[in-house]
């Protein structure tokens, strides 16, 4: 590691000292010719530091891949370097386009950057379907989506590995669909008319402290959500259970479910406040000019024109919740039961790939990869929604403009 | 009133009038409630952790008289730092509580007294002592030492003095020796120090959040490292230098979905590629920090983007019209003006990662460690990771940690966040 960090800061080093001494020349020879170069002395500095640095670089990779000794890499590099400054340098002169070089490079390396971003997609989309292929090499694909029984962990062991019936998926599905609901039916009705009353009734000062507010609770991190599910609000409920006469557990769909709808309320809230804005003021005007109240505009009118984007908003909320970890993982209880019941413990997507993928891992197992399949699925579901989503908002957003 | 009585002054009308305007009040009170029921959620979720958590920032300590009996700790007289390393500090410590309550014969009454100290603490407190400066053994003086978490849980009132003793932590006997050492002012409360540097461990009273902190910092700025140049190249390039086509298209759409995409598929994708595929070590921030900058990469390129249209076009032509390259004109000229809105931007992402817990877990910086790191090379854990450590204890102690690192978390991101509006306020130019 730290002969990496040495070789990196000699590469640097070149490229300095090939900037500084090109630069130099390029200032000494091309004052005489001021007005009628092509490149100003510092691209010329730039050229030679880059070719200098760059083949050192190269070397450095190129070496880093056949395992060459730290010694001999410092010599491939300098040598490289060597010839790389002495080639810039005899470049130098008033003709020579350094400038569109250098920007050349520097435009290569913007596409690089943007090309990351590509590069994350493929590797997530490569290393989830690798890993899923040979999970449903022992696992039919249709003993996992239809299997009534999740027992991953048991199957750990020798006798059951591969056991038709052990990687039904069907229960987590259920369990994710349940919270996911009870997330979706807290957060959708409240963060709607949060943003009905922030964009018709609220006041100028009043949007001012509440939006921000609002906002905070967008900004906690899930993992203390988690904290708040597992030792406030599930004993909350259970004492509350208790003073009815029902005994429920702690950790439950209801308590990992309520407190992620809390989480994703401002999500909706703000998502919907701006599809609500964006319905052009006229066609309340035309509304209140018929005599409507305020609410009757918003229900029969705005909302019906805003329905499209509160729809988009709902399902990035869903989407937002399918993918939500760490407050499952605290609060949902994580058995894997195929239920209906809300004041039972359920399992989720999420939950049973940090179950399954921390501590030892056994690439070989077929625990393991369930995980990357789970995760192959939960991928698939969210792109879906996050697509339509975007289609539907970007449709409706054409068409008042 | 009138002469003509009009059809919206009829009995029917008024009523009906009475009802719409019912409705009307009924659905301000709903929008009212809704707003009520968030900031009520967040008052509730914020005083539970606070109401818990502050108790942890103070702590209760022992000062006692310790002998450091030669013939205990290095019978041989040789000094050997590695046997010294071995000692039986745990016997100076049980001696000088004896002694300390010399009336104390019975054995059970005799692991009761020495539970009032923090029993894997004060030994390595001592052990540290003599492992710095072998000559103080022999020696004779005071250590100031953390209590058991049950002692300092009953001090501080969380645990029922009038419970039966069996359903309880302390016993009675110990509540008296306890109440008596206040008395005198050998147990005190102050400031909880080790809170802040010492690292995790199995004990309540000794746990710290420093591996955690040092962990965030060290992860935050390989996150940073990569993320903001890396978001800042793509969003120019988008912005600027992109034709306008179907590659480019796809890009476009791939940022915003990237940015949508479950943040545990990144940890997924971390523990798949880095680890399995490049065979890096688990659990250390260079790799935390590298899934980190993938995840916040979206965000980051996004709000430049953002920034970049904001500024007018007539900047950049300006530049370009007196002979200024493409290349030139954007990064002297436009790229300035952005600035501030980027690190805005740039920071807001950063306290997002700051956050984030799932990824981490699955590349395995979830291990129990009780040393600092002191590089990005060597394991670490992260404060959103401590705390999802830490909440599977139940103890009353261990929740008056949790919720403490978890105010630590908290009042970090209120700063950052913060910081970047009170840069945005100041900095950004409206045009």
């Amino acid at each position: 590691m730290n002969s990496i960090l040495i070789l990196i800061c000699v590469t640097l080093a070149l490229t300095a000292i090939s900037f500084v001494f090109a630069r130099q020349k390029a200032r000494r020879q091309l004052a005489v010719a001021a007005k009628t170069i092509h490149s100003q002395p510092s691209y010329h500095g730039w050229f030679a530091g880059l070719m200098s640095g760059g083949l050192a670089f190269l070397a450095l990779i190129v070496s880093a891949f056949l395992s060459l000794s730290p010694l001999f890499t410092i010599v491939l590099m300098v040598v490289l370097a060597v010839l790389g400054f002495f080639f810039a340098m005899n470049r130098i002169g008033a003709d020579f386009r350094a400038r569109t070089y250098v920007e050349y490079f520097i435009k290569s390396i913007l596409v690089l950057c943007s090309l990351i971003a590509v590069f994350t997609t493929i590797g997530i989309i490569f290393s989830l379907l690798f890993e899923s292929m040979r999970f449903f090499k022992e696992v039919s694909f249709l003993d996992f989506v239809t299997g009534l029984d999740w027992s991953a962990q048991t199957a750990f062991r020798d006798d059951q590995v591969g056991q038709s019936g052990s990687f039904g998926a069907v229960p987590i599905f259920a369990g994710t669909f349940l919270i996911t609901l009870i997330a979706v039916s807290i957060a959708a009705p409240i963060g709607l008319m949060i943003a009905i009353f922030l964009s018709e009734y609220a006041s100028v000062r009043a949007k001012r402290i509440i939006k921000p507010t609002i906002e905070i609770l967008a900004g906690i991190p899930t993992i203390v959500y988690g904290f708040f599910a597992l030792l406030t609000f599930g004993p909350f409920i259970r004492g509350f259970a208790e003073s009815m006469g029902f005994g429920i557990p702690t950790q439950s769909a209801f308590t990992a479910g309520v407190v992620m709808g809390i989480m994703i309320i401002p999500f909706v809230s703000s998502l919907s406040n701006d599809v609500i804005n964006a319905v052009p003021q006229s066609m309340r005007d035309g509304s209140y000019a018929l005599g409507a109240t305020k609410s009757e505009t918003m229900t029969k009118v705005v909302f019906a024109g805003a329905l499209p984007g509160i729809i988009g908003a709902f399902l990035l909320a869903i989407s937002r919740a399918i993918g939500e970890t760490m407050i499952v993982v605290l609060a949902a209880g994580g058995a894997a039961n195929l239920t209906a019941n809300p004041f039972e413990s359920v399992s989720t997507v999420t939950f049973q790939i940090v179950t399954l993928l921390t501590g030892d891992l056994e690439f070989d197992s077929p625990k393991t990869l369930s995980a990357f399949a789970l995760g192959l699925m939960l991928f698939v579901v969210t792109l879906l929604l996050n697509m339509i989503a975007l289609i539907i908002v970007r449709r409706y957003s054409a068409k008042y403009e | 009133m009138s002469s003509s009585p009009s059809i919206h002054a009829s009995e029917r009308a008024l009523k009906r009038l009475k009802k719409r305007h019912a409705r009307e009040r009924r659905f301000k009170v709903m929008g009212l409630s809704a707003i009520a029921i968030a900031v009520m959620a967040l008052i509730w979720l914020l005083y539970s952790v606070i109401g818990t958590g502050y108790k942890a920032f103070y702590t209760h300590s022992f000062t006692l008289d310790v002998e450091m009996t030669e013939s205990v700790l290095d019978p041989t007289g040789a000094r050997d730092p590695d046997a010294l390393r071995k000692s039986n500090y745990r016997r100076i410590v049980q001696n000088a509580m004896y002694e300390r309550f010399p009336d104390v014969t019975d054995r059970k009454a005799k692991k009761e007294l020495f539970d009032i100290i923090s029993t894997s603490g004060a030994p390595n407190h001592l052990r540290q002592m003599a492992y710095n400066d072998p000559s103080i053994i022999g020696q004779s003086f005071t250590i100031t030492v953390p209590t058991s978490d049950d002692v300092d849980q009953l001090l501080k009132g969380n645990i029922d003095r009038d419970l039966d003793e069996s359903r309880r932590k302390v016993s009675d006997r110990q509540i008296a020796w306890v109440d008596q050492l206040m008395e005198t002012g050998e147990i005190k409360s102050g400031f909880n120090k080790g809170f802040f540097v010492n690292p995790d461990s199995r004990d309540a009273e000794l746990a710290g959040i420093a591996t955690a902190f040092l962990g965030s910092l060290m992860t935050l700025f390989v996150t940073a490292l990569m993320a903001i140049p890396v978001g800042i190249g793509a969003a120019i390039w988008l912005d600027e230098f992109a034709p306008r086509n179907r590659f480019v298209d796809f890009i476009e759409i791939n940022i915003n979905n990237l940015a949508a995409v479950p943040s545990i598929i990144f940890g997924v994708l971390g523990l798949a590629i880095f680890i399995n595929f490049f065979g890096l070590p688990r659990s250390i921030p260079i790799v935390g920090g590298l899934v980190l900058g993938l995840r916040a990469l979206p965000t980051v390129i996004i709000a430049t983007r953002a920034t970049l249209m904001a500024v007018p076009q007539s900047i950049r032509d300006g530049a370009l019209s007196i002979g200024a390259s493409h290349v030139q004109a954007v990064f002297h000229h436009k790229l300035p003006h952005a600035g501030p809105g980027i690190l805005t931007g740039s920071i807001i992402a950063m306290a997002q990662a700051l956050g984030e817990t799932a990824p981490l877990l699955m590349i395995g910086m979830v291990a129990f460690l009780t040393e600092v790191p002191n590089s990005p090379t060597d394991p670490a854990t992260v404060l959103p990771v401590q705390i999802y450590i830490w909440s599977s204890n139940a103890e009353r102690a261990w929740v008056e940690k949790t919720s403490a690192a978890i105010m630590i978390l908290l009042l970090v991101l209120i700063l950052i966040n913060g910081f970047a509006i009170w840069l945005r306020n100041r900095l950004e130019k409206r045009w």
